[in-house]
């Protein structure tokens, strides 16, 4: 595992990486001093996230950064792919939403998880969710 | 990762090892369901203690094999969701509404006990 450069990246190709992601999410936040209830929120955050690749675009990427703050740590995700994008970003963060007959959950959901949450998102394109979580 | 199916008496225990795929989680939902016809069973228990992370897709799941199962006249009862996985799950807006749930193994066989006279 890349840790030394506090980046790792985790190609989401099937439902298998997802949990690959997330174990990498969850040792990357404990190493970094999240404590075990913030580094569960995170390694679901990453699950939906993940989730979200492999439902719409079949495969992206997801990378786990730490960052540094003025005077603390995080953990930043960034969940990309090239696949079809979100139309309308304000619906897809509406709790209820979803389009792929799945429950919805899953930005709005991940918006509660974590601290910070951007979406950038092309038809046709792709879509590039960025988080992250403060310690 | 299979999840192991034990039968005790009229109850199917199945204990989660480690955090499960999709496939792996679609794969328990019908070998319970198969199980509980197959054995006339009144209950079963899931446990999911070894789980570290509970996501809309495996709570998804879960709540479906609870509704399935119901259908064929058996209760369920989900057991040991560990407390931060129940913090992570409000947060993200799930649910296992309908969905019986116990502390533990133990808790979950006496309230099959005490509501439904079914012992293992």
């Amino acid at each position: 595992m890349a840790v030394s450069t506090g980046e790792v990246h985790v190609a989401i190709n099937s439902d298998e990486d997802i949990i690959l992601a997330r174990k990498r999410g969850r040792a990357l936040a404990t190493e970094i001093g999240f404590v075990a209830t913030d580094a569960t929120l995170i390694a679901t955050a990453i699950s939906e996230l993940a989730r979200n690749i492999v439902s719409y675009a079949s495969k992206g990427e997801v990378i786990l950064r730490v960052v540094n703050g003025s005077n603390r740590k995080g953990l930043s995700i960034i969940a990309s792919d090239n696949g079809p994008g979100i139309r309308d970003v304000h619906q897809a963060l509406r709790d209820g939403f979803s389009t792929s007959g799945s429950l919805g959950m899953g930005l709005p959901g991940v918006r509660r998880l974590m601290d910070e949450f951007e979406v950038a998102s092309e038809p046709g394109r792709g879509t590039t969710v960025t988080v992250k979580k403060w310690k | 990762m299979e999840v192991p199916i034990l039968k005790q008496g009229d109850v199917l225990i199945a204990t989660f090892q480690a955090a499960l795929s999709d496939a792996d989680l679609n794969q328990l939902r019908s070998g319970l369901v198969q199980r509980v016809v197959r054995f006339r069973s009144r209950a079963v228990i899931v446990d999911v203690t070894a789980m570290d992370v509970m996501d809309s897709f495996a709570s998804r799941t879960l709540r479906e094999i609870a509704h399935m199962i119901r259908l064929r006249g058996a209760e369920t009862v989900i057991v040991g969701i560990q407390p931060e996985v129940a913090f992570a799950m409000v947060q993200l807006g799930l649910t296992l509404e309908g969905v019986a749930t116990a502390l533990d193994l133990e808790e979950g066989l006496a309230y099959l006990k005490q509501k439904f006279a079914i012992v293992h």
